[in-house]
């Protein structure tokens, strides 16, 4: 188990290490960054001391020393297009996509529970059928064009919600959040919807499938043997068997939301870090794009670990078996 | 990770093989396969649907206009709603964008471009995850764990950032001046690039199995080299499900391919793809014009849900625990 945790931990710090080296490469070796900060008109002997003082002719492994070091402090150097640094700037449109993923994952996780267990025990009927061609349609329809969708139906023929930015915000301390005003609730509707949809298909029948399964097994039958309410096999038995596999992908999901808020926070113009995120591709906005690769990397990496440690206090059998089980 | 047991190829052969085997074309007749496709009238559907597009994309130039020759080009018929509204013209069925460019014919020439793009990322991705899987499953030890952890590495992000950063870093390499053949090559480096782990991962698993069955053990004692083992005696044995794998990719690679090009990081307007006219549309959403992006984007679903709709029932009729 020790041992275990050990080496997951130890794999966890291999990738960080490698996503950290793919950032420096970015940052050192797609194009100059000396001309990045230097004018035009700049004479060859300022260029040279400009490169010396940044350390550039240094042997690349003590670079990347240096990078991961700074890195680790929270310095992510300075963003070429808004010449601020990268970190406020990530600091500052953070709130925003974390709001953004947390609705869409709740919104995925309700209505994605209820809809999957709604088509696994309705099995055979309109009501499922429907269902399952609905959430057909929702894995086949790219996330940008759900959002024009909706924009177009909610926004422009409808005028119900907004269809771009957060709306007011309150201020608090240093998080700006937009579930305090009226406004600022209604703008999250329509991209937490856009963001989610895919995911809730995705719990939708993972749900529906997981519940198949369970209902065909003999504890379920012998339940069933005993006269317990169908509600109580249903619900107390059958979906709480479930949620185990559910709220594991649910949570390993909780990163590529966060990735993918990118294409939800540019149709909607939202304000958070992967509208930052795309600005910073378009424009070559090497600081942004490294920083934005490490920050997702870091969430990723954390989540999956924590969902295998996780797995190993929740599931007895993990801890018996080998390590390699993980 | 070795998910599934490996499986017989897509056309396996159901009975004994009579003497002489039969062609091809009979063995494909008598599969398995092909029964369950004649009993499944969604998959059926499905394929002719793909099919559909798959013509519609090759004869894109019957088309009523070229939209991409300025001199048939008239600003005077820009932004015409489609046909059966009251403004509508001949024979601009689905209406005109912002240039006067006739909305199907552009449908169709960015189908040609987005189906071209689809299939070859499909085709790079999953040359380069058989070759990476047979490697790392047939050789083992170092080179295995050395592939293994990079496929780790990169299935910690989603496919969409990996090609968004790849073809970011690469149009920041190659200036602004490139041509539309190369953003079209970026494009299918980079969507090739993110989906190749899947492919590799699978083989890898079947490999492990195959290698220690006894025709590799013959192939090996009559001396024969380990790629002419890997590449024409095991390779026919693993490559069942990637066939699956590879129909589903073509879906995600045309959606990837259509994100890319909607955030402006794919196909330019002189060269649209569907994505792009969905994006050239979405400026003129709020002034009305719903059509520009709408048609496009009907297109691009339509094809994505009959692709997937094809790669669901593959997956399950190659797959012998459900038969």
């Amino acid at each position: 188990m020790i041992a275990f945790l050990l080496r997951r931990i130890l794999q966890t710090v291999g990738v960080l290490l490698a996503v950290g080296i793919i950032a420096f490469s970015m940052f050192r070796f797609v194009g100059d960054p000396v001309n990045q900060i230097v004018s035009i008109d700049t004479p060859y002997a300022e260029r040279v001391a400009i490169r010396a003082s940044l350390g550039l002719d240094d042997p690349v492994p003590i670079q990347i020393l240096r990078y991961l070091g700074r890195v680790a402090s929270g310095d992510f150097g300075i963003s070429y297009q808004f010449r601020q640094p990268v970190s406020a700037l990530l600091a500052e449109r953070l709130p925003a996509t974390l709001e953004l993923a947390f609705c869409a994952t709740v919104f995925a996780l309700g209505f994605g529970i209820v809809l999957g267990v709604v088509s696994a025990l309705r099995r055979g009927t309109t009501l499922a059928a429907t269902l399952e061609t609905v959430s057909l349609v929702g894995i086949s329809l790219p996330t940008f064009l759900i959002g024009i969708l909706l924009i177009f139906l909610f926004s422009e023929t409808l005028h119900w919600l907004p269809s771009f930015g957060r709306g007011e915000t309150v201020r608090i301390g240093g998080w700006t959040t937009g579930f305090l005003t009226e406004s600022g609730l209604r703008a999250l509707v329509l991209p937490s919807i856009t963001l989610g949809l895919f995911q809730m298909t995705l719990v939708m029948r993972l749900v529906r499938a997981e519940m198949l399964e369970v209902l065909r097994t003999d504890y379920i039958r012998f339940a069933r043997a005993r006269g317990l309410h169908t509600r109580a096999i249903h619900f107390g038995h059958a979906l709480k068997n479930t949620l185990i596999p559910v709220i594991t992908i649910a949570g390993l999901q909780l990163g590529s939301v966060i990735a993918f808020s990118i294409i939800t926070e540019t149709v909607f113009q939202w304000p958070g870090m992967g509208f930052l995120f795309l600005q910073a591709v378009q424009n070559v906005d090497i600081p942004i794009m490294a920083a934005y690769l490490l920050l997702v990397a870091v969430i990723f990496v954390t989540i999956n670990l924590a969902v295998d440690i996780l797995y190993t206090v929740v599931d007895p059998r993990l801890q018996l078996s080998s390590p390699r089980a993980g | 990770m070795a998910s599934s047991p490996p499986l017989p190829p897509a056309s396996a052969p159901t009975a004994v093989p009579a003497v002489p085997a039969p062609g091809w074309f009979v063995r494909a007749l008598d599969s398995d396969t092909w029964a369950s496709f004649r009993r499944s009238p969604i998959a059926m559907a499905a394929a002719a649907a793909t099919l559909l597009f798959f013509l519609a994309a090759v004869f894109a130039g019957l088309g009523p206009q070229d939209p991409f020759d300025p001199a048939q080009l008239e600003l005077m018929n820009s932004r015409l709603p489609p046909i059966w509204s009251a403004e509508g013209q001949q024979p601009f069925l689905l209406g005109t964008d912002d240039q006067g460019r006739d909305i199907l014919s552009a449908i169709l020439h960015g189908l040609r471009v987005s189906l071209l793009v689809g299939l070859l990322g499909v085709l790079f991705s999953a040359t380069l995850g058989i070759v990476l899987g047979l490697l790392a499953g047939y050789l083992g030890g170092y080179v295995d764990a050395l592939i293994m952890r990079i496929a780790d590495v990169q299935l910690t992000f989603p496919a969409i950032l990996i090609a968004l950063l790849i073809d970011g870093v690469v149009k920041s390499i190659m200036g602004n001046r490139i041509s539309t053949s190369a953003i079209l090559s970026v494009l299918v480096f980079s969507i090739g690039l993110s989906f190749w782990v899947q492919y590799a991962r699978t083989v890898r698993g079947s490999v492990m199995v195959e290698k220690n069955k006894d025709y590799v053990q013959a192939a090996r004692l009559i001396g024969l080299s380990s790629p002419a083992i890997m590449l024409r005696h095991v390779q026919p044995n693993v490559i069942g499900p990637v066939y699956a794998i590879a129909t589903i990719n073509f879906a995600l690679a045309i959606i990837t391919e259509a994100t890319l090009s909607f955030l402006g990081s794919g196909m330019p307007d002189t060269q649209p793809s569907l994505g792009t006219l969905i994006r050239i549309g979405n400026r003129y959403l709020f002034s009305g014009e719903w059509w520009i992006a709408i048609f496009p984007g009907a297109v691009l679903a339509g094809l994505v849900l009959a692709v997937n709709l094809l790669g669901d029932w593959l997956r399950d009729a190659l797959n012998p625990r459900l038969r």
